[in-house]
């Protein structure tokens, strides 16, 4: 009983001070404080809950026990993030990104295969494409190769349609500028139209982040060998072992974010003359 | 009109027979280790013709020929009758029911944090951050998890894949109408105070309509992910119905061309609910004077 008036005590608590904090001047301290505040309160309602009403391990466990359960078992998460993460995701990402990007310079030159392409391209990136798992795990192997297949498969289409649309960003003036400057096609690539493609590039590579996790995530769900992320949660659920499930979701989040974080610090980098950097 | 027409669809058609020739050629590739291989052990010669046309007709090729993939969805679509376990039309129907359940409690969610969200500083500020947060977390990990959990509290069935096409789509949804409820200028929102117009007044008949055209863009991507989600959380129960079933019982069994037609069947689903969408959307913005 005393826990879930803990809980409301917390909640009151929290929920006050963002009250008052988002009342203040909006500067980059109540910036980062109020989603801080909200989170933590989150975890600590979520704890008094569980605690509170008793709730089983095996249906929830308290962030006190994932986080005991994160600290015993740093090994196996190290190993499946190897595994998962680096092997899996990150060479899928980068071969990936890479071909979509070199095939988008090639689509580039010719609008026949521009017009083309971009309203197939579309398409295929609406589409379940993580239902090509099965088969390329059976084409590639249950080891990390096929993990890595299938991550170039879905970030291939939202890369390539968002680097095409971000070469024909610049307008004719500027085109026309670099002509009267005497620039050829691989100048006026280099210096003008890939630094104007950028925010699109960006773009894409953002979207891809989540879903090299994703792709290699759920591959592992087909058939993997024993250790990676996809392994051990879904070998874990049907162990019960539902905090270790959880301790592999810090992971998988922490890893997420760190990983779209990376991309958006260097999209800052790269497009600070951007309108939408600026602010 | 029709010089026009060609333009555009033209190199859409160039680009979709080039699919077609890829896929037939890679068919014949990956399929021809197997066709030597049968002829090697039954002791004959083949002649390149005879693979090429081993490679077209195998019961379990590395990768189909697209004239089997349509045989098949032919044979379990129209052949096979509604209710039988057998037909594509029954697992299409069964992920279809929680991908729709899914979309609408997504959208649901998504179109009232969004309000929560323009009209309350606090939300904007906690919540916002989390919303973004939540969708770097490859949430599909959890998906076994969650079905699970709410299996073992004796919820089962069509809700929890729903739960997960809810998560999967609700996020389109918040970030695009927050932006839509968003785009009324200064100008337009001091036009409704001066005509002293409430509150809810300005919600209804300023920042909602003009949210709209943001609102069917996101649908159209909410609608694609609740698709993903739906398939995804078929998975983990067991292979019983759908199409992720489908997928699911195809890998066990090296079934390809089984897995090939409900990938098709997947993306012909994803193509016409998207198609849906965007004609609601044409129809109603047409109605509502925002198209130019």
């Amino acid at each position: 009983m005393s826990w879930i008036i803990a809980g409301l005590a917390i909640w009151l608590l929290g929920w006050g001070a963002n009250v008052y904090l988002s009342g203040l001047p909006r500067t980059r301290t109540t910036g980062l404080l109020v989603p801080i505040i909200f989170g933590v309160t989150l975890i600590l309602i979520w704890e008094c809950v569980v605690r509170g009403f008793d709730i089983s391990p095996v249906l929830l466990p308290a962030p006190s026990k994932i986080a005991i359960r994160f600290a015993n078992s740093t090994d196996i998460l190290w190993v499946d993030f190897v595994q998962t993460v680096l092997k899996g995701a990150l060479s899928g990402y980068i071969v990936g990104c890479g071909s979509a990007f070199a095939m988008a310079i090639c689509v580039d030159r010719f609008p026949f295969l521009q017009r083309g392409l971009l309203p197939v391209g579309n398409f295929v990136a609406a589409l379940p494409i993580i239902g090509m798992a099965p088969i390329l795990v059976m084409w590639f192997g249950f080891d990390w190769q096929s993990k890595a297949a299938v991550v170039v498969v879905m970030v291939f289409f939202p890369m390539l349609v968002n680097t095409v649309q971000g070469l024909q960003a610049t307008d004719s003036m500027q085109r026309d500028l670099m002509r009267t400057y005497a620039a050829g096609y691989w100048k006026t690539l280099f210096k003008l139209r890939l630094p104007a493609a950028m925010p699109f590039i960006f773009n894409g590579l953002k979207i891809g982040t989540t879903l090299a996790l994703i792709g290699a995530i759920v591959a592992e769900f087909f058939g993997s060998p024993i250790r990676g992320m996809g392994f051990r949660i879904s070998t874990s659920v049907g162990q019960l072992a539902l905090d270790l499930v959880w301790a592999e979701i810090v992971v998988a989040a922490v890893v997420g974010s760190a990983f779209y974080g990376g991309v958006a610090l260097l999209e800052k980098a790269v497009t600070f003359w951007h309108p939408s950097q600026r602010g | 009109m029709m010089g026009k027409f060609w333009y555009k669809i033209g190199p859409i058609i160039v680009v979709v027979i080039a699919i077609f020739v890829l896929w037939y050629a890679a068919a014949v590739g990956l399929n021809t280790a197997w066709a030597k291989d049968k002829a090697k052990r039954a002791g004959v010669e083949l002649t390149t013709s005879e693979i090429i046309k081993d490679t077209m007709s195998q019961k379990k090729p590395k990768l189909p020929a697209p004239h089997q993939v349509g045989a098949e969805i032919w044979k379990t679509t129209v052949e096979k009758k509604v209710t039988s376990k057998r037909s594509l039309i029954y697992h299409s129907s069964v992920t279809l029911s929680s991908t729709l359940l899914g979309f609408v409690m997504g959208t649901s969610l998504g179109i009232a944090l969004a309000v929560g969200i323009v009209y309350n500083r606090t939300m904007d500020m906690s919540v916002m951050p989390w919303v973004i947060a939540s969708q770097t977390i490859p949430i599909l990990a959890i998906a076994p998890m969650i079905i699970v959990v709410l299996n073992a509290v004796g919820i089962s069935g069509l809700l929890p894949k729903a739960v997960i096409s809810m998560y999967l789509s609700f996020f389109p949804v918040v970030v695009g109408m927050v932006k839509g409820l968003r785009s009324p200028d200064h100008m337009q929102l001091d036009q409704m105070k001066t005509w002293s117009a409430s509150g809810s007044q300005q919600f209804w008949k300023l920042r909602l309509p003009s949210s709209m055209p943001y609102l069917f863009t996101s649908l159209k991507i909410a609608m694609a992910a609740a698709l993903v989600g739906a398939i995804i959380g078929e998975l983990p129960t067991g292979a019983v119905a759908g199409l992720g079933a489908r997928l699911l019982a195809g890998s066990y069994y090296g079934q390809t061309i089984q897995i090939w037609s409900a990938l098709i069947m997947a993306a012909a689903l994803a193509a016409s609910l998207v198609g849906i969408i965007g004609m609601i959307q044409a129809v109603v913005l047409k109605r509502m004077g925002m198209v130019q």
